[in-house]
């Protein structure tokens, strides 16, 4: 039998090609997507901002005053006592995460195997889904008043509480990053140290965890950018006023719940609106630079 | 023992001039030139990293999936230089290829065959059948697969999937056919199976074996060439080959098993 | 000799204390979702009953269900999955089938994990700026759902990546071979090998969608509003937003209500997971390489 000769064979730009060049186009539309929405945020939470920073914002004031009064009669637009607020409630979050979070990175990572090591990521998995609204119920209805009665102090919403529902919500992250990280260490480095005779723990305290130092880093700061971009966990949570705090029971405010809180009820175009933009703007920023941070971390600096 | 073609007057199916294959900076094969004809089987042998699998890539273009590789001096497939082919795919559909280690399609066995033409536009199930049938058949599995034809492929034994992707490469209808040392994953039986399912492939397309095993090349080939550590040493007719009629001592010392 | 076992058992000792320091930090940071669990089924478990899912919210919110709330998060996040999942399910192909090393995937990389990182109330500040105000949508389920859409475009392409890179080389090399283009390849092989993962990947973002607040609370999500959305320019109630009002806006909320609402929240979002979750290792079981 002989095969009958193909068209198709022939050297032709048939419908195939002509949609498989069609396809590459609209995918790599879709592969930079990101970079568009990235650049979209970027442009248009600026857009609205950029009129107050021009006109109206006074860097010394912004930065040095913690007067946040938008709607008085002679508007301040200080953000300091904002700062402090997520500065102070964040760095709990991450002092309480980081030390369990790694420590669990460890214990899943290292000690436990099979499905024992699966149900642990499970619940880590889970603690992750927990949205954010919830969280700041949690901090409102049960946090709340377990912070009264322990400490005896007379409000529960506070840096206290927000810090450690933050630090419960940065914590799978911080712990899912770690992981990574650990198991990323070749099997060969432990062998190579256990066959020298040292135990488990040394092999993670001296091996296991310089080698994975970078991914560990990175873990933190991702951590760290979560906490700091964390919006409706704060408001409910954090007590919601402004004040420089001076101890863990102090009520603070956050930048991004201040933004959660105001932008209801100003006008489009208002000052008071362009200034929340404004601490958007910041907010952005400050992510953007600690995500890179974390990926220059991860990845080196140019190659791999 | 096959008899050398008559080869003086035709024009080559395959002709190759000054080939060199690069990946980066790094030269893996250099300066291979020569022709390939209608009905043959053209044997290529050499020790492992020749360029032998390199050389295969260039021939449907698969050089354009590897970042960094390239090639100089001319290639012509049916009259026509590979590199002024506009539709590369149209290129490969009418070259098969067989690795060395089989892959089956994560398909049923029928799927695999039919995968081809399908993608070719053929819809009809009478057809689609009969090719698959065909394809299978010529690729000495049709008996051993015919009651299981809804079966994973990537089910089957190693010479089975490797028969399963002859059949596959048959199904694209080629010119030409590359066979990529076929037998390392096959058991004996099989080998001899699919050695006695090439000669009769020969008189419908050209077939290019590489293989790492000389006596394969003798039992199959008309013609044989030698890379050696990414150089053409030399081709020509295979009984030379095995007779000691060569021009390089090289080829001689590997044929008779000194090294490699 | 003997000095090296003794060095031996207070390793083993140290070990162990180490090993059970880890164990307890693990349990302590994994127990909050159970108390959390059970604090919520507790007390607001004798909440839910088929009027509380099906009836409109009476009395300013103090009393009745919750029926339009839950309409409108499913809108939202039906409407927000037909918005991302093409773009985020092309985005990896790109990434996966067709991107090279350089520069431009780096910075796309970049971008995706940034587009994670960027805060959720940022997302907000562009879905009022880009869908409301620029693109005219209004305050509307359009304009809500594709801030969504953007804010949880990087959970559908990081999935799918996956899952597409999880199938063999091998399988693509084959095709090509065969004369089959990129396209071709991707369609016939590759995607319905990996639809099973990126499934698993969208199911992911619904649970995300369902559980945001602060991107809806000025680009659709109103809060209150008796009655359903009928098209996707109007605006909805939204179970996340509900229960951010019930517990912090409305007075005289019985205790009760909010941790009603914020069970049925968390119900759909651990359902979500779960289902996400066994599909993964109904998976694992049936690879077919």
């Amino acid at each position: 039998m002989t095969p009958k000769p193909l068209k198709n064979t022939s050297d032709t730009l048939d419908f195939a090609w002509y949609l498989d060049k069609a396809v590459e186009k609209l995918v790599f539309l879709g592969g930079i997507s990101g970079i568009i929405f990235i650049v979209g945020i970027f442009i248009f939470v600026f857009k609205e901002g950029l009129g107050f920073i021009i006109a109206n914002m006074d860097i010394a004031e912004f930065f040095g005053n913690p007067a946040w009064r938008p709607t008085s009669d002679e508007p301040t637009y200080g953000a300091l006592a904002l700062i402090a607020g997520t500065a102070s409630v964040t760095g709990l979050a991450v002092l309480t995460a980081v030390p369990f979070s790694i420590g669990s990175a460890i214990y899943i990572s290292e000690f436990s195997t099979g499905r024992t090591q699966e149900f642990l990521k499970i619940l880590i998995e889970l603690l992750a889904a927990i949205p954010s609204v919830v969280w700041g119920f949690i901090g409102l209805s049960i946090m709340n008043p377990l912070i009264i009665d322990l400490f005896n102090v007379p409000i529960g919403l506070n840096v206290l509480n927000a810090g450690v529902i933050l630090g419960l919500m940065a914590a799978p992250i911080m712990t899912t990053i770690a992981e990574d990280a650990l198991k990323a260490v070749p099997d060969q480095y432990r062998e190579a140290a256990e066959a020298l005779g040292a135990t488990k723990w040394q092999v993670t305290f001296n091996v296991v965890l310089p080698a994975a130092k970078k991914g560990l880093m990175s873990a933190v700061l991702l951590g760290v950018g979560r906490g700091f971009g964390e919006t409706m966990a704060v408001l409910m949570a954090s007590g919601h006023s402004i004040h420089l705090p001076t101890s863990p029971f102090d009520s603070v405010r956050a930048l991004t719940a201040t933004i959660a809180a105001e932008l209801g009820e100003t006008a489009i175009g208002s000052e008071h609106y362009r200034a929340l933009f404004t601490l958007g703007i910041l907010l952005f920023i400050v992510t953007f630079f600690i995500n890179l941070t974390a990926d220059i971390i991860v990845r080196g600096k140019g190659d791999r | 023992m096959v008899e050398s073609n008559e080869k003086s007057d035709k024009t080559p199916k395959l002709s190759i001039k000054d080939l060199s294959i690069f990946y980066g900076k790094e030269k893996v094969l250099s300066n291979v030139s020569f022709d390939i004809f209608e009905n043959e089987i053209f044997g290529i042998i050499g020790p492992a990293n020749s360029g032998k699998t390199s050389f295969l890539r260039i021939l449907n273009r698969m050089d354009t999936f590897v970042p960094e590789m390239r090639f100089e001096g001319e290639v012509v497939f049916d009259g026509k230089n590979i590199m002024e082919w506009r539709n590369l795919y149209a290129l490969r559909r009418s070259i098969g290829v067989v690795f060395p280690l089989p892959v089956g399609l994560p398909m049923s066995i029928y799927e695999n065959v039919a995968l081809s033409p399908r993608l070719r536009g053929i819809r009809s199930k009478g057809e689609l059948d009969s090719i698959v049938e065909r394809c299978l058949r010529r690729a000495a599995l049709w008996d051993e697969v015919k009651d299981r034809l809804n079966v994973l492929g990537s089910l089957l034994s190693g010479g089975q999937q490797q028969r399963l992707t002859i059949a596959r490469a048959l199904s694209q209808e080629p010119k030409m056919l590359l066979l990529d040392e076929f037998s390392i994953a096959v058991d004996p039986v099989t080998t001899m199976k699919i050695e006695d399912a090439l000669k009769d492939l020969r008189n419908e397309m050209t077939i290019i074996l590489v293989t790492n095993l000389v006596q394969q090349a003798r039992r199959l080939a008309n013609r044989t060439a030698f890379f050696l550590m990414g150089e053409f040493i030399e081709e020509g007719n295979t009984e030379d080959f095995f007779t000691g009629n060569v021009q390089d001592p090289r080829t001689r010392q590997y044929v008779q098993g000194r090294f490699g | 000799m003997f000095e090296a076992t003794e060095i031996n058992i207070r390793n083993k000792r140290i070990g162990k204390g180490i090993k059970f320091s880890f164990l307890l930090m693990t349990v302590l940071l994994a127990t909050p979702v159970l108390i959390i669990l059970a604090v919520l089924i507790q007390k607001g478990g004798p909440m839910i009953s088929w009027d509380f899912l099906f009836s409109d919210p009476t009395n300013g919110m103090t009393a009745g269900g919750i029926f339009p709330a839950l309409i409108g998060t499913i809108s939202l996040v039906i409407v927000a999955l037909i918005a991302s999942v093409p773009v985020g399910v092309a985005a990896a192909i790109y990434l996966s089938e067709y991107a090279k090393d350089n520069w431009l995937t780096r910075i796309i990389n970049l971008a995706i994990i940034n587009l994670a990182g960027v805060p959720s109330i940022v997302h907000a500040l562009f879905g009022v700026g880009a869908f409301v105000l620029f693109f005219k949508f209004g305050t509307s389920i359009l304009a809500a759902s594709f801030t969504l859409a953007v804010m949880t475009l990087p959970v559908v392409i990081v999935a799918t990546r996956e899952s597409l890179q999880a199938v063999p080389y091998a399988f693509r090399e084959a095709c090509w071979n065969m004369g089959a283009t990129r396209w071709q390849t991707i369609y016939k092989v590759v995607l319905p090998n990996a639809i099973s993962g990126i499934l698993t990947g969208v199911i992911l973002e619904v649970s995300r969608t369902a559980g945001e607040t602060a991107p809806i609370m000025f680009t659709g999500a109103a809060f209150f509003l008796p009655f359903l959305p009928q098209s996707v320019f109007d605006q909805s109630m939204a179970l996340s937003l509900h229960l951010f009002v019930v517990s912090t806006q409305v007075p005289n909320v019985p205790e009760e209500l909010p941790y009603g609402v914020a069970l049925v929240l968390i119900g759909i979002v651990l359902l979500m997971n779960s289902i996400s979750i066994a599909f993964r290792f109904y998976l694992r079981g049936k690879k077919k390489w």
